[in-house]
């Protein structure tokens, strides 16, 4: 158990250098798969530092479902601007809006920060120092507290359940 | 009919793509010309490669998933690139239409 | 039907990146030709990827994945450099 903890300190990272390696060469001759499975060891081994502390990810059905609404959102969102662009006529009310945050983990914060910036005609801006606040701007801002509401419930809510933090 | 479904992908990928960069062109303030590039140009070059894919899957050249790397990719660092220009545009004090936020919460 | 797609689609690339050209000049504050090399770069990507769709042939991919890369690192950079007035802290 220790030495499979010194020799793969992050078993998934592995795998995915490995299938990238993969990706990238378009091919799954014997060779390739030997040398990407060599730098997905040794990767991880040297990089070890530069990670934070490990994510686990707790419910993967959450996972599967919040991905599909977020893909949905996308759509959604990049058709509404679209629209604000292209009509001669829209005068969109931009602004900022600062959304109170309550996740613990560093990389769940990145994913709603991420996702907050590719789905609802909204753009993150600003972390606050002590990671409470979330400074946003939207691009057509008429409803400041059902929109933080929105992201509260849509996007917050199922990133805490999947991280559980 | 596959073949109508990928030209489709790739002109509806291509026109998002023009819109985006409207939206880069016709906003008056950095803040607002952040959101066509981020979401809308992300979306049209997500529809352009599946378009791509299924049509270099009909020329027989056999599934790109490579393909997919590019999209994975661009949907993980549109919004991070998105985040920091942000940031350093409010750092800058860039001038906004709509006021700027107080600049208690800066780092 | 696909060649007269994919040549539509290649002139909407080609005034995207005209778009993203005049913003990169005339752009009052540097954030924003920031903003417009990013975007440029992501429709370089959209444009090779383009090409290789036309030729039917997957030649430019190398050079399609380099550029979302370094195209990433480099905005990424300049934003650093921006906040900071220093790139390596």
């Amino acid at each position: 158990m220790s030495s499979m903890k010194r020799w793969l300190p992050h078993p998934d990272v592995s795998a995915v250098l490995l299938i990238v390696w993969l990706l990238l060469n378009h091919t799954v001759s014997i060779g390739h798969l030997l040398l990407g499975a060599v730098l997905g060891v040794l990767i991880p081994k040297f990089t070890k530092r530069f990670f934070p502390e490990p994510v686990y990810i707790k419910r993967g059905a959450v996972l599967i479902r919040f991905a599909a609404t977020v893909a949905w959102d996308i759509l959604v969102a990049s058709i509404a601007v679209a629209r604000l662009t292209l009509d001669p006529r829209s005068r969109p009310a931009p602004g900022f809006a600062r959304v109170s945050v309550s996740l613990a983990d560093d990389f769940a914060l990145t994913a709603l920060a991420g996702t907050v910036s590719l789905t609802p005609g909204t753009v993150s801006a600003r972390l606050s120092p002590d990671r409470k606040h979330l400074l946003i701007h939207v691009l057509d801002l008429d409803d400041e507290s059902a929109l933080i509401q929105d992201i509260k419930q849509r996007y917050e809510a199922p990133i805490k359940e999947i991280f559980q933090c | 009919m596959f073949e109508f479904i990928s030209a489709i992908l790739i002109l509806l990928g291509a026109s998002f793509a023009l819109i985006g960069s409207i939206g880069l062109v016709r906003f008056p303030d950095i803040y607002t010309r952040l959101h066509g590039p981020t979401k809308v140009t992300t979306l049209g070059l997500g529809g352009l490669l599946l378009g791509s894919m299924i049509y270099m899957f009909l020329q027989g050249e056999g599934v790109a998933v490579r393909e997919l790397l590019i999209i994975g990719f661009l949907f993980l660092t549109a919004p991070v690139s998105a985040h920091l220009v942000a940031k350093a545009a409010l750092h800058r004090r860039c001038r906004s239409v709509c006021g700027l936020p107080d600049r208690d919460a800066d780092s | 039907m696909l060649n007269v797609s994919i040549n539509i689609a290649l002139t909407m690339l080609a005034l995207a990146m005209g778009c993203n050209l005049w913003r990169l000049l005339r752009g009052p504050d540097v954030t924003d030709r920031v903003l417009a090399l990013d975007t440029l770069y992501i429709n370089a990507v959209a444009l090779l990827v383009l090409l290789d769709t036309a030729d039917g042939k997957p030649l430019f991919y190398e050079a399609a994945i380099l550029i979302a890369l370094l195209g990433f690192v480099g905005t990424v950079a300049f934003a650093k450099f921006l906040l900071r007035g220093d790139i390596i802290e």
